[in-house]
């Protein structure tokens, strides 16, 4: 397992260097001059220059990779062309809403996923099962911005007035107010990883408000969370409940859960102690597969919902020319997506040893 | 209960003797895939779309451009079809109008040629390139095979969407820019598909044989190796074709795909996202419409996944 583990992260540092390289060239490559999209297209050639000698610009490409490289190595994305902020504070902001509706959509997924598998797979070729499937196919069909729209129009339009009704955008009720919690902490003048933490943390609104225990805050922020998540999580809920499906149909004709049923188990004992846990080595992978299309659909989702996370912010930069927060953003959502396959490998050599060998 | 014990008649012997009958692989496939629920469908909702594509001029009752300015007919009007009772002094609108004076009816309709053609051009493209960068990976070996597929892991490492929409924006927005950063992010997918494919077949011993015989190795590969390699590329291309849409799509909705006034589904959808509580319609038909082309695709897909799948030799 050692071995295993220890190539497994040698190979992953080329792909590490190639993300950098195409993340890097890309930028670099998109039109238009930073200068002129910051400080206007009137900007003297004089100040231009300034411009380009402050953030680096005017040095050759190569120059610029390395430093930039280096950099990113310490945690350094450099600072944001627009504002002149931090570009980890700008993660610091951003990130934590994007997780946290990735993580919701991807509990939403699985647990439902599974469920609707499991309960197909026991009703095998009866009435629900072909409804069930039938959903499935439909909801792997959806676009999640189309499914976000319709979510929001039926939920805060349609059910209004109804217990069931929820906010259609916006990551918390306008007026309410949670304050940061470097202000409350005292830690406005914290700098480096610790600043990170603290801010991560705090716009984390569910953390932030659990934290400052104001209770109805975090209720909000939940509510604000569903739809959302709802939309983003149902492609990955129909592929989880195939998989899931599947995997269990195939368990349920192996010898030893005739074995179990010989033995008088009960069927819901059979089924949940022997083939489903059994199943659940493809379920864990596809599950963890999914991590790259929940933050695709995150992007989109945020703009139906307006919410404002990584997505949200990539678009912006984009328009805004702003190099070093495209760049930032992109590299840590690459390497989140690489991590999570990683751990994904990890766990399926872990659970399946024939794999660790080969 | 002794209906339910199969009788072993001549209906069942003959059932034996038309099983037994030799059938080429390629009409075994269509048997297969003709009598499989899934494609049944998705070929029932593909062919349905490829007419509606061809004969979009003679279906859509406006062109997709076409301002309908009349007294009593307000922007995003909802629609209004005279069957279900809508008075019959309004022009009959379907899907209603869009924000633009436009009928939304015709505008979906020749949105389907967009989408299948955005959908077959990708995809071709991605199939073709990835075919042949995974063909060279596979049979080449060593280096050669090294770099190009670790340079597809660098691809593969970055969600799709954001992939796409990092190179559109090189790229500038536009359909044809859509169409190229969809088509580059799936190559990845379609060379791991092929590698692995032509690895097996590398190995068969009708590969040796034809070696032996002297055939050189680009012979090999494009006429021995290939042909017998792409069986698994049909199943990812008709799921890619789905994909494809989606993010084409997306990209769109985001106002980097295509621009206005085209017809674009997931365009139409991103123009009137903020009408979708006073004007629901304008939302509602572009997402079905994407959702139905994909669903055909999928479908599809899947049927051709079971009947191509060799453990299922019945």
């Amino acid at each position: 397992m050692a071995r295993f583990l220890v190539r497994r992260l040698l190979l992953l540092l080329p792909v590490m260097l190639g993300i950098l390289v195409v993340t890097f060239v890309l930028v670099r490559l998109i039109p238009g001059d930073p200068c002129k999209s910051m400080l206007g297209e009137r900007a003297t050639e004089e100040k231009c220059n300034a411009f380009r000698e402050r953030f680096g610009l005017n040095d050759p490409i190569p120059v610029q990779f390395v430093r930039y490289a280096g950099n990113v190595a310490q945690g350094d994305f450099g600072v944001s062309i627009k504002n002149g902020r931090p570009v980890t504070d700008v993660l610091a902001e951003r990130l934590p809403m994007t997780m946290e509706l990735t993580l919701f959509a991807m509990l939403f997924a699985s647990v439902f996923g599974i469920a609707l598998g499991v309960i197909s797979a026991v009703r095998h070729n009866t009435a629900v099962d072909v409804g069930a499937m039938i959903f499935a196919n439909i909801g792997v069909s959806m676009p999640v911005f189309w499914l976000g729209l319709i979510l929001a129009y039926v939920f805060a339009l349609a059910l209004k007035g109804t217990p069931l009704q929820l906010p259609p955008s916006g990551r918390l009720t306008a007026g309410t107010d949670l304050p940061s919690l470097l202000k409350v902490w005292g830690m406005e003048d914290a700098q480096g990883l610790q600043r990170f933490v603290v801010l991560f943390i705090s716009n984390s609104v569910l953390l932030n408000s659990l934290i400052q225990s104001k209770f109805d805050v975090f209720v909000d922020a939940l509510r604000h969370l569903i739809l959302p998540a709802v939309a983003v999580g149902t492609i990955s809920l129909a592929i989880i409940a195939r998989m899931t499906r599947g995997a269990l149909l195939d368990a349920l004709t192996q010898d030893y859960v005739r074995v179990a049923r010989a033995k008088g188990l009960t069927e819901r004992l059979v089924i949940l102690k022997h083939a489903l846990r059994n199943a659940l080595v493809p379920i864990v992978t596809i599950i963890g597969l999914q991590i790259g299309g929940l933050l695709s659909g995150a992007v989109l989702t945020e703009t139906v919902f307006s919410l404002p996370g990584v997505g949200t912010q990539i678009v912006d930069a984009i328009t805004a020319r702003d190099y070093p927060v495209v760049q930032a953003f992109t590299v840590l959502i690459a390497v989140i997506f690489v991590v999570v396959n990683l751990i994904v490998d990890l766990s399926y050599a872990y659970l399946n040893p024939r794999i660790r060998v080969s | 209960m002794r209906e339910s014990i199969p009788a072993p008649g001549m209906g069942a012997t003959a059932r034996e003797a038309s099983r037994l009958r030799v059938q080429s692989p390629f009409a075994r496939t269509m048997r297969r895939l003709l009598h499989n629920r899934s494609a049944q469908i998705g070929l029932a909702i593909i062919s349905l779309l490829v007419l509606v594509a061809i004969f979009a001029d003679a279906i859509a009752p406006y062109a997709y451009d076409q301002q309908i300015r009349q007294s009593g007919l307000r922007r995003r009007s909802p629609p209004c079809i005279h069957l279900l009772g809508c008075d019959s002094n309004k022009p009959q609108l379907i899907m209603g109008l869009d924000g633009n004076f436009r009928d939304l009816f015709s505008r979906v309709v020749y949105g389907s040629r967009l989408s299948l053609q955005i959908g077959f051009l990708t995809t071709g493209a991605a199939i073709l390139i990835g075919t042949l960068l995974g063909a060279a990976a596979g049979y080449a070996g060593g280096w050669a095979d090294n770099v190009i597929m670790r340079a597809m892991d660098v691809l593969l490492a970055f969600p799709s969407l954001l992939l796409a929409i990092a190179i559109v924006s090189v790229l500038g927005p536009g359909l044809i820019n859509t169409l190229l950063a969809v088509a580059i992010v799936s190559i990845p997918i379609y060379a791991r598909v092929v590698r692995s494919s032509v690895l097996s077949v590398k190995e068969m011993d009708y590969i040796a044989a034809s070696r032996a015989l002297g055939a050189s190795p680009l012979r090999i590969l494009f006429v021995r190796v290939l042909p017998n390699a792409l069986t698994p590329v049909i199943v990812v291309g008709t799921l890619g074709i789905a994909t494809a849409i989606l993010d084409a799509a997306g990209l769109s909705f985001l106002g980097l795909g295509a621009q206005p006034p085209t017809p674009e589904w997931g365009l139409m959808l991103g123009e009137e996202r903020n009408s979708v509580f006073n004007a629901p319609h304008l939302v509602f038909f572009p997402g079905i419409a994407i959702m139905v082309t994909v669903l055909g695709f999928n479908l599809l897909g899947d049927g051709l996944r079971d009947a191509l799948d060799p453990r299922r030799k019945a």
